[in-house]
């Protein structure tokens, strides 16, 4: 199908988008890579009124590194996180998930914002923003906020972004360069959204104790999840034994919703499998 | 009425101006506008790859990006790939290995094996089968597809 009919600005600069935003009547949806806006669009199960393309919007590009870590623009597309060493230094985990994220001709278009505004519960960066206890900056026509990961991701498709607001840099902390990274996803085809996925950080080196250990995984629930009973399980010991068989069992006191690919004691058992092997290979 | 724009872009080396309805994908820009029908349109939301085209030298797919985006870009579709080169030799290399049976995937796959190809990729079929895993095929079962990429990077096939 195609999309229905809608109103199109490309403002030149952010001053201008925020302006659409806080002033324009109906339902207006920001344009980034559209790889997922698009889709919807051809479905009709989005039909917003006005596209307001931030592709001209240069405030909303780049990366840059300071003393607290990472500042990555939400209209960074997923091709330039992987080529840009500051990314992949100072935020490992994202170099180690980007392979698994889609295919290259959605990852030559796709931003880390869009990945990020949408919070579909499948989607990895989500889970990885969680893992690296990462911070969302937004910006409206009234100021900025920063979020943490953790109150961003509220539901299905719902954040704590306000309609008047973009998402306008992802922030990592300096630590996400130095903590052990871990990452495993299960999916029919590679590319394809995962059908269980989990990305975690720990502190200490490899092969000692994991340190304050973040869990998070994705495809299972209506959002990506902390798995903190796991976490609390793995925390100071060696993942192993006894102590992964527990923090596997925790793992059914996750909110998990079945899906087209599985019922919920399937994602349940592919939460423990992938679990296994993404800590197997830190 | 639906909003309309007025767009310039390059196409396949010649420079095109055209005023086009704000809702219209650029596939279906090229194909019904300009009559390229070469780009294929499969699912329309970005699964099968039968539109991937080259869009500013990356890959895109022509259902997930609309005409009026394209104001200003660059775009080579598989009639403007040259018949020298890596292209030349990739196309042989298809012929040759039977890498194409109906031909409705050939458009975007040739597209995203020379974006592979073009960015150094090795001969190593796992890493080619990722490369072109957005690209579906139902008829070759795509063991032919990598065949001829293989053979493009081993310096087999000439255009
Ligand atoms: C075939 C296929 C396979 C895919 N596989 C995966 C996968 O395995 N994993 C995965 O994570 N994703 C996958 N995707 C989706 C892809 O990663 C999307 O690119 C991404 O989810 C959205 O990014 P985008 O820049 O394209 O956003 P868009 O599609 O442009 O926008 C997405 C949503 O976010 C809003 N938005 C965008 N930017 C902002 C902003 N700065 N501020 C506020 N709101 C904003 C839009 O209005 C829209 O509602 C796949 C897509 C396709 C077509
Ligand atoms: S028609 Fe564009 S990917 Fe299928
Ligand atoms: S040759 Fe028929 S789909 Fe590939």
């Amino acid at each position: 199908m195609k999309a229905a009919d809608f109103a199109y600005r490309r403002p030149a600069d952010l001053a201008g988008a925020l302006a659409i935003l806080s002033a324009e009547e109906g339902d207006i949806a920001p344009l980034a890579g559209g790889q997922s806006l698009m889709p919807m669009m051809n479905f009709r199960i989005a039909q917003p009124t006005m596209l307001l393309d931030l592709a001209d919007v240069a405030e909303l590009r780049g990366v840059t590194a300071g003393p607290d870590g990472l500042r990555i623009g939400a209209m960074t597309r997923y091709v330039q996180l992987a080529a840009d060493p500051l990314v992949t230094q100072g935020a490992p985990l994202i170099g180690l998930a980007l392979p698994h994220i889609a295919h290259a001709a959605i990852r030559n278009r796709g931003t880390i914002g869009g990945s990020v505004a949408l919070a579909d519960p499948a989607a990895e960066m989500p889970a990885l923003l969680l893992a690296m206890a990462a911070r969302i900056e937004l910006v409206s026509l009234s100021g900025r906020r920063v979020v943490a990961a953790d109150d961003f991701f509220l539901g299905l498709y719902e954040t704590a972004r306000a309609p008047d607001e973009l998402v306008a840099a992802i922030h990592i902390p300096a630590d996400a360069s130095r903590r052990r990274v871990g990452f495993y996803e299960l999916a029919r085809r590679h590319g394809d959204y995962a059908m269980a996925g989990v990305a975690l950080t720990a502190g200490g080196a490899t092969g000692q104790p994991l340190a304050s250990p973040r869990i998070a995984f994705f495809g299972l629930s209506d959002r990506a999840v902390r798995a903190t009973g796991a976490e609390a399980a793995l925390k100071d010991a060696q993942p192993a034994g006894d102590t992964l068989g527990a923090a596997v069992d925790s793992l059914s006191a996750l909110p998990i919703n079945g899906d087209l690919h599985a019922p919920p004691d399937v994602k349940l058992k592919l939460a423990g499998v992938v679990l296994r092997r993404a800590l197997a290979g830190m | 009425m639906p909003e309309t724009r007025d767009i310039t872009l390059t196409v396949n080396g010649e420079t095109v101006t055209a005023t086009v309805p704000v809702r219209l994908n650029l596939v279906d820009f090229l194909r019904n506008s300009l009559g390229l029908t070469g780009s294929h349109v499969g699912c329309e939301h970005g699964v099968c790859g039968a539109c991937t085209l080259d869009v500013d030298g990356a890959t895109t797919r022509g259902c997930l990006m609309l005409a009026v985006q394209a104001d200003g870009c660059t775009i080579t579709t598989v009639e403007g790939l040259p018949a020298h080169g890596m292209a030349g030799a990739l196309r042989a290399a298809f012929t040759e290995r039977n890498a194409l049976q109906c031909g409705f995937c050939t458009p975007g796959m040739l597209a995203s094996a020379l974006e592979y190809i073009g960015a150094g990729g090795a001969a190593d079929r796992t890493a080619i089968r990722e490369h072109l895993s957005g690209n579906y095929c139902r008829c070759t079962g795509y063991q032919s597809i990598v065949d001829a990429v293989c053979d493009v990077i081993e310096g087999r096939a000439r255009a």
